[in-house]
């Protein structure tokens, strides 16, 4: 059916949803010549009248896709999603076929984001809960302000490498750094990592120098525990985007961790 | 001449669009190209400002400085003219082509010259230099004009509008060019007007920045030392003499001009094996008043290379391709891909770290045509840049 310029819903039988007793339905929109609003109107609507799965195909550019939907559904991107997608979500799943641009995740609340290729800066921005996944590098500051209360724990897992200020200011939830992908010697330039940091963890496959951490964050090797967190992270990031689990957990892992809970506690009292 | 531009209620608080494609074997496009990618990018400007700098578009005379000048009024331009004649021979001039289009309002009027520089007995001071001293006197001394195109087969086309819309307002699709750079503004600390829209340009360099200089202050009064006159209200007008400065005229390396805007941090300098160390050290010592301070994000060109840069910590984004033809600098990934289905590879530069694209050696023949032959043809003002009508 259409729907107005450039529009085109078109709607299938019923398909079963991610979460699996519920009887959904798929649609298929396209983004050529929409504004983010009017798309993201779109989904919303869809979203709301039930849904499971909404593919949004020649997507560029457009901004705050799935931002502050609700409803458990899948949102299926293909193309360049634009700034802050997933911003301030709370349930649906995001697949994305292609790289995304910078403010994934902002302020996330729940939810999943799957990305088949890299992100850009400011991946996972005060994050509070749901799960990120991205296949390959991420730019600067991914993690910033990332914050965990109670059952809420944000969890990101970066299959490439990061750049300078990962997890700064980070107050809470899990960062997994595989650096899989990328070129060689990458992660190694990466700086600042948890500048400010006064919570939350950081775990990174292979060594981390001394020079790469702020002033708040200190490194010891990965333990027991620390690798039983990875395990299913890292398991769940080979089912999305393959890769051999075992060979990704025999080598070393190193933990980032904050030196203290209140950094900068004393700064404005005297 | 400030003629200020009213702000649009609808307005939403962004930041600014920077967009540059570059052909290294000198494969040319016209401007519509990069007005889609412009476009694709609105959110991030609020239409105070919207500009092109657009690299071998006056084929017909590579050689002659094509002057591209606003002007209040007609005796503006008469003031202006004398000065140009003391200097050059006027091989040709006319008004700027443009449309009238929705959205750009208001324009100054808009001319350009195509100069032959005299030869002069004043063996003190280079050509290029006597260009530099013509665009200051003019932009400083004519009340109401304002030089802000001052290269060899180029142009920067620029006003008060969306970028979308000031490049058909100039009409773009009728320029070929092998390097194009784009700019939306979103000005934050100084007015929109005409003077003060992006690309900024002294001879063939022009740069389109996103982000704010919090050192205008610094930067302007060095470069007042060296005979730089900052007449526009922008900050980034810094940035465009400053890079004639280090590289033209004092043959500074594009690693060094980085490491002059963008110098990296003593902590890491510290780390640094001695030669290096001793390098950044004196570059920071010698140049510490061109150190760019704040969040930026630029494209600078010139007629052989694109140039992308970051301040040290990227507090603004870039994002670079390389794509069969064209190499890209953007501010985000989305238009590249719109244009260009060829884009393979993506990546994000570090921050303080020069992205560099160059045209190949062969790719731009000099001169091709003899200046007096072409100055018997058709008046180049009178028929755009060139070709026909369509």
């Amino acid at each position: 059916m259409s729907v107005g310029k450039g529009i085109s819903v078109i709607r299938r039988g019923k398909l079963p949803r991610f979460v699996e007793d519920s009887t959904g339905y798929e649609v298929v929109l396209r983004a050529e010549g929409l504004h983010w609003r009017e798309l993201n109107r779109l989904v919303k609507r869809e979203a709301a009248r039930g849904a499971a799965r909404i593919k949004l195909e020649g997507v560029c550019g457009h901004r705050y896709i799935g931002t502050g939907v609700r409803e458990p559904v899948e949102l299926v991107v293909r193309g360049v999603p634009g700034n802050d997608l997933g911003a301030f979500m709370n349930g649906p799943r995001v697949v994305v076929y292609g790289n995304a641009q910078d403010g994934v995740g902002n302020t996330m609340n729940g939810g999943e984001i799957i990305i088949h290729g890299r992100a850009g800066d400011i991946l996972a921005m005060g994050m509070r809960g749901g799960r990120i996944l991205v296949r390959e590098g991420v730019g600067y500051r991914a993690a910033i302000h990332m914050k965990e209360y109670g059952n809420c724990r944000p969890v990101l897992v970066i299959g490439g490498g990061v750049q300078d200020f990962l997890g700064e200011y980070m107050a809470g939830g899990l960062v997994v750094v595989l650096r899989l992908h990328g070129r060689k010697g990458e992660f190694e330039r990466a700086r600042h990592v948890g500048t400010g940091m006064h919570g939350g963890l950081i775990l990174v496959r292979g060594e981390v120098g001394e020079q790469q951490l702020g002033r708040e964050a200190a490194c010891v090797p990965a333990d027991e525990g620390d690798l039983e967190i990875l395990g299913p992270l890292v398991e769940e990031y080979t089912r999305h985007f393959g890769g051999d689990p075992d060979q990704i957990m025999s080598g070393v892992f190193t933990r980032i961790y904050p030196r203290s809970h209140r950094p900068f506690g004393g700064l404005y009292a005297y | 001449m400030l003629r200020e531009a009213v702000l649009r209620d609808e307005k939403d608080f962004s930041a600014c669009s920077i967009f540059g494609m570059m052909s290294p074997s000198g494969k040319r496009v016209n401007g519509e190209p990069i007005i889609r990618a412009m476009a694709n990018m609105r959110e991030r400007s609020n239409g105070l400002g919207g500009g092109f700098a657009a690299y071998g578009i006056y084929p017909q005379c590579p050689d002659l400085y094509c002057f591209h000048v606003m002007f209040d009024d007609h005796v503006a331009r008469k003031q202006t003219e004398e000065h140009l004649r003391r200097d050059f021979e006027v091989c040709d001039s006319g008004p700027i082509p443009t449309r009238p289009c929705d959205g750009v309002e208001n324009p100054p009027l808009l001319w350009r010259y195509f100069l032959l520089p005299r030869s002069t007995d004043d063996c003190d001071i280079g050509e290029e230099d006597r260009v530099v001293r013509v665009v200051m006197e003019i932009n400083v001394k004519v009340d109401g004009a304002f030089v802000f195109s001052s290269g060899k087969d180029m142009g920067v086309f620029k006003g008060v509008g969306f970028p979308e819309d000031i490049g058909r307002f100039f009409r773009l699709e009728e320029y070929e060019a092998y390097l194009w750079t784009g700019h939306g503004r979103f000005p934050t600390n100084t007015q929109g007007w005409w003077g003060g829209a992006h690309p900024f340009n002294i001879l063939d360099w022009s740069v389109v920045h996103n982000g704010e200089i919090s050192s205008y202050g610094i930067n302007r009064r060095f470069l007042e030392m060296y005979g730089y006159s900052c007449t526009l209200h922008t900050d980034t007008e810094v940035v465009a003499y400053a890079v004639d400065l280090l590289l033209r005229r004092q043959g500074l390396g594009v690693e060094e001009m980085a490491a002059v805007f963008a110098p990296p941090l003593w902590s890491e300098i510290d780390r640094m094996e001695e030669g290096k160390r001793k390098l950044h050290a004196a570059l920071r010592q010698v140049y510490g008043s061109l150190l760019l301070n704040g969040p930026f994000s630029v494209i600078i060109s010139n007629r052989r290379q694109m140039i992308g840069l970051t301040d040290r910590i990227r507090l603004r984004p870039l994002v670079v391709g390389s794509g069969r033809d064209f190499d890209y600098i953007s501010s985000e990934e989305a238009p590249m891909r719109l244009l260009d289905d060829t884009v393979s590879e993506t990546w994000i530069p570090w921050g303080g770290e020069a992205v560099v694209f160059e045209l190949k050696e062969e790719a731009v023949p000099e001169l091709t045509v003899p200046i007096e032959v072409f100055r018997s043809e058709v008046p180049l003002a009178a028929r755009g840049t060139g070709r026909a009508e369509g």
